[in-house]
């Protein structure tokens, strides 16, 4: 089943209007020996019923979270996602819309994405916030890059509490060798303030924190590498959990220059990865460098309030080999998403999600204990922590066939998230599978 | 003037509940990290918050709304069952790090995904993990520098890119650590082979084409332009934007191309979303797969698998896998198709296109008016001389019809540019009327020259001062 | 199209204005319009040094961004203030606006320049 809307009879006429004798004229451009002259290796072609079916079949063949409570985090997360934000999705003036480029026709999308780097703003306590990136290790590998292009030094600190996968995409952005990226050891789940201060010097661009960290802990050593960092006139890169900023002092306030997080967890599924949200945010004096769009406020030629992309120049269509990023695509649908589901949590809703979260991660935390368990660290958490687990595939393995999704294994322990959507019984049938697994 | 969510805020409203919850409070947390004010963030029930939403759609034009005819973007409709696939739970709720037992049919659907594009693009292995078109050109230039890197092939510090390249290319190229050197073209629009045999030499890593390039023009000479890339050491590389131009007709690696990326949210119809997510595959010819980036999916036994031991891959681009749901849809729509599906798209598309460029013959300047490919650039050239009319203009007046305009300005070698790019669905009805708008703002141009430098008039907000949009950033809502 | 008497030209659309062994830079009028709406101008740090030809700074517009280039040789004693609230002088006023005033390293770097009958011939080639 094809979507092409004409049908032969058109086609041929269209072809004769032109002077063609059939379809292949249309490709006397390609040389003959280019020519592929034989239908591609594909299957047959289906219809939507049988499409409906098969697709049906293949998704059946994964076990959704739906059917069993999810306690896996370490950078996705299974949060509560409103009925509203699905459905204002499907309006498609905005999901089968482009980039508005085109501000006369996009002033719906146009607002949409001025209020979510508002709200982002506000969460963050930072300036300005840009559309959106890939995703959050990618936009913290940006916000590298940015550091080391304002500053024009090229080195950056990153503790190991940091997600892996963030250090990973970093170093992969570092071998365009414009940066290097330099791993710190962690200190009993935390990062090391001591050993960073050590490392900084006049050749650091910046230091990242996560906060909370890969592991669910409090960075509470921030005020320390903060004021490291910023003696030598570096910046400090902060990663954030979204949902966390609804109760925790924000990236701003802690003296963040840049702010590069994960937003799947404001309204975006699951998806087995993708597509997620990397939220983007700094301040004023890095407005004219930040990659990304951009939407700002201006009036029309009636003096109207009215939105538009602006300060386009730095961008990859304008700049092109002088541009800071090549970024054009983004996850503009995924952001709007965030941004109508922190219209519909609200100011209260977030702190209470986040309140939420917190309360029956302690809950866990607490029944683990009185099971005779013992967590990995001695740490502030604040929706996730790492539980000692002798042998974690094991642990799992006995989750699962409880019906219950368990943690991320690490070397040793099972990191556990507790989103609100987790409640009493489902922890407590947690802790009991997990108390009886073999343990130290 | 339609008001901000802030705006409508009312102190107290909400629009969200949670369950009861029966454990213990906790009280815990050291108060120097807790927020000492709320983020200021909306106060709106349901119903304020769904009309909001719903008002701003309606300010917002998708291709569902109409004819949407970008150049370089193919605009193409966008099918309702692929949004149904990827909302089922399977596909939706499943956490990238499960078991890998539990997400056969997800790794399933990514392996049987990258086959498809194997056999479309005639490349030899391939990676779903880069988010977009741009994400998929930087890792694709990184395993080129990767490839040269590991070979110990030190001095290739410069990448070749056409003078009417897309954007993305010399700011990939320059991403990557590269010095970009820029190919003219030929008057005949397409590469000048001369002088990229001048160009060439042992320090030149690649070079980055689109074919047909951003003139819609097919590189009849690519055979001689990989043979001489090739020769010099270097690695081509395909900018699958323009794929819908030739799938199923021809493939970049029957043409010499060693890695291309493929945009799924052109050529193979999920939709763009206001800008994102989109997804960016690269694909790569046999030696240079074991840069791919980690994890890899393999079938062993039966069972699908993530693999991660891969000591020469560039590393990952993406925390996960790629925009899973993205593939969701492309993986529906080439099933839909299959190889009659995707050849017929194909043609219509190059069909439409060659029609308007036809349409238009006479009324605009054509600058290379012979068979074009999926898209075609025509000029406001010489409404500009006479009337002072741009393309912007015109633009402008085609909102008015209610068109979405085409893409201008782009590329940067051809004056006053109006690139056009119908996709293969739109019916011929649709194309005439078109047509016959273009014409009529081609007429008011001459007659009327003030009204198109006017419009739109009848769109919600007429032109907007950009210079104060950019010389006063306000990036943000402040309450008063 | 203005072009002022008594000013070096270069090929890129900078002037120098000579002021002993000062040199005052800024953009030409065919530059300025050229732009279109400049919304911001960046302009080198104090003391820092360059050669002819090397790139000082960066002129953006709404729709185009351009290096700033200086013609002549030397060091960086001043630059204009004024432009970060107000880019849009340099439209208004290009040539009464610099950007930055140099002090000459090597005057023999005039010599590579255009007068301003050269540079008018030069713009009216350079719009065929």
């Amino acid at each position: 089943m094809g979507y092409v809307p004409n049908p032969p009879r058109v086609v041929r006429e269209m072809l004769e209007s032109m002077g063609f004798q059939g379809i292949d004229d249309l490709f006397a451009d390609i040389p003959a020996g280019l020519r592929l002259n034989r239908e591609l290796n594909l299957e047959a072609p289906r219809s939507e019923q049988e499409l409906r079916q098969e697709l049906g079949q293949l998704a059946a063949r994964n076990t959704a979270v739906d059917d069993r409570p999810c306690f896996l985090g370490a950078g996705a997360y299974d949060h509560y996602i409103p009925a509203v934000v699905e459905q204002l999705l499907l309006r498609s003036e905005f999901y089968t819309a482009y980039t508005p480029y085109q501000p006369e026709l996009s002033q719906g999308i146009l607002q949409a994405i001025f209020e979510y780097q508002t709200m982002i703003c506000n969460l963050t306590a930072m300036d300005l916030a840009n559309a959106s990136m890939y995703d959050g290790g990618s936009a913290l590998a940006e916000a590298c890059s940015l550091a080391c292009d304002t500053t024009r030094r090229s080195r950056v600190l990153v503790p190991d509490t940091v997600n892996p996968r963030f250090l990973d995409v970093a170093r992969t952005y570092a071998g365009g060798g414009k940066m290097e990226i330099v791993a710190v050891p962690g200190s009993d789940g935390i990062a090391d303030a001591a050993a960073i201060a050590s490392l900084v010097d006049s050749r650091t661009a910046a230091v990242v924190v996560q906060h909370p960290n890969f592991y669910g802990n409090l960075e509470t050593d921030l005020p320390a590498i903060e004021k490291a960092i910023h003696d030598q006139k570096g910046l400090l890169i902060m990663s954030v959990d979204p949902i966390s900023l609804g109760l925790l002092k924000p990236p701003g306030a802690w003296g963040a220059d840049i702010v590069a997080g994960e937003g799947q967890a404001l309204g975006n599924p699951l998806s087995f990865g993708g597509p997620y949200l990397g939220f983007f945010a700094a301040t004023e004096k890095l407005m004219r460098k930040v990659p990304g769009r951009l939407v700002g406020q201006t009036v029309d030629l009636d003096g109207q309030r009215a939105f538009v992309l602006t300060l386009q120049t730095r961008e990859q269509h304008i700049r092109r080999e002088k541009a800071g990023s090549n970024i054009c695509s983004n996850e503009a649908l995924c952001a709007l998403a965030a941004a109508i589901y922190l219209s519909v949590a609200g100011r209260e809703g977030l702190k209470e999600i986040a309140a939420r979260c917190h309360r029956l991660a302690c809950y866990a935390r607490d029944e683990l204990q009185k099971r005779g368990l013992r967590l990995k660290y001695q740490r502030p958490f604040f929706k996730e922590f790492a539980v000692a687990i002798r042998d974690p595939g094991a642990a799992n393995r006995a989750l699962l066939e409880a019906g219950i999704i368990g943690g991320y294994e690490l070397g040793g322990a099972l990191l556990l998230a507790f989103t609100e959507k987790r409640n009493r019984t489902e922890i407590d049938r947690l802790v009991s599978v997990l108390g009886g697994v073999d343990n130290e | 003037m339609s008001k901000l969510i802030f705006e409508k805020s009312v102190p107290g409203a909400r629009a969200f509940s949670l369950p009861p919850c029966d454990v213990p409070e906790p009280g815990e947390l050291p108060d120097s990290f807790l927020r000492e004010e709320d983020a200021l963030l909306p106060e709106v029930s349901e119903v304020e918050a769904v009309r909001h939403y719903t008002e701003l759609s309606r300010r917002s034009y998708g291709v569902d709304s109409g004819f949407y005819p970008l150049g370089s973007c193919t605009m193409k409709y966008n099918p309702k069952i692929n949004e149904w696939a990827a909302r089922l739970p399977g596909f939706a709720n499943i956490h990238p790090y499960q078991d890998e037992e539990t997400v056969q049919g997800a790794l399933e659907l990514m392996h049987d995904l990258e086959g498809m594009l194997r056999e479309i693009t005639g490349m030899d292995s391939f990676t779903l993990q880069p988010a977009a078109g741009a994400h998929g050109e930087m890792t694709g230039v990184l395993i080129i520098k990767a490839y040269h890197n590991h070979r110990r092939d030190l001095q290739r510090t410069k990448m070749i890119v056409p003078d009417s390249a897309h954007g993305t290319n010399p700011a990939t190229a320059h991403m990557a650590g590269f010095e970009m050197i820029e190919v003219k073209s030929s008057a005949r629009g397409l590469v000048d082979i001369a002088d990229l045999r001048a160009l060439m030499s042992d320090q030149i890593a690649g070079l980055m084409l689109t074919n047909p390039n951003t003139l819609g023009l097919f590189e009849e000479e690519i055979q001689e332009i990989a043979e001489a890339v090739h020769a010099a050491g270097g690695i081509l590389y395909y900018d699958g934007a323009n794929a819908n131009a030739i799938m199923g007709v021809a493939r970049p690696g029957d043409m010499g191309f060693d890695v291309c990326h493929l945009n799924l949210h052109k050529t193979f119809g999920t939709p763009h979303g206001g800008g994102g997510p989109g997804s960016g595959p690269i694909g790569v010819k046999a030696f240079l797969a074991d840069f791919l980036p980690v994890p890899v999916i393999v079938r062993r036994d039966g069972r699908f698998a993530l693999d991660y031991d891969r000591p020469l891959s560039i590393g990952k681009v993406l925390s996960f896998y790629g925009n899973f749901g993205v593939m969701v849809k492309a993986y529906a729509y080439i099933k839909a198709l299959g190889a009659s599906g995707i050849r017929e798209a194909c043609e219509n598309a190059v069909l439409n296109a060659n029609y308007i460029r036809t349409g238009l013959r006479g009324h605009y300047d054509i600058p290379y008016d012979r068979l074009c490919k999926h898209e075609f650039v025509a000029s406001a050239r010489r409404q500009k001389k006479e009337n002072g009319v741009s393309a912007l203009d015109v633009a402008k007046s085609l909102i008015d019809y209610g068109y979405h305009p085409p893409t201008i300005y782009f590329p940067l070698i051809v004056e006053e540019a109006l690139m056009i790019e119908p996709t293969e669905t739109e019916t011929r009805e649709r194309l005439d009327d078109f047509i016959e708008a273009m014409l009529a703002i081609a007429r008011d141009a001459a007659e009327h020259p003030e009204q198109v430098k006017d419009a739109p008039r009848k769109a919600v907000i007429r032109r907007l001062d950009e210079t104060r949009a950019a010389r006063n950033p306000v990036l943000k809502w402040t309450p008063e | 199209m203005e072009i002022r008497e008594g000013l070096y030209y270069s090929e890129d659309h900078e002037w120098v204005r000579v002021e002993g062994d000062r040199a005052c830079i800024g953009i030409t009028d065919f530059a300025q319009e050229h732009l279109g709406d400049i919304v911001f101008v960046e302009v080198p740090d104090l003391d820092s040094e360059f050669e002819a030809g090397a790139t000082i700074g960066v002129i953006e517009s709404v729709k185009a961004v351009s290096d700033m280039h200086t013609p002549v040789s030397g060091k960086v004693v001043a630059v204009n203030d004024a432009l970060e609230d107000s880019p849009g002088a340099l439209n208004k006023d290009p040539y009464g606006q610099h950007i930055a005033v140099l002090a000459m390293s090597d005057r023999a770097d005039l010599d590579k320049l255009m007068n301003s009958a050269d540079y008018a011939a030069f713009c009216t080639r350079e719009a065929e």
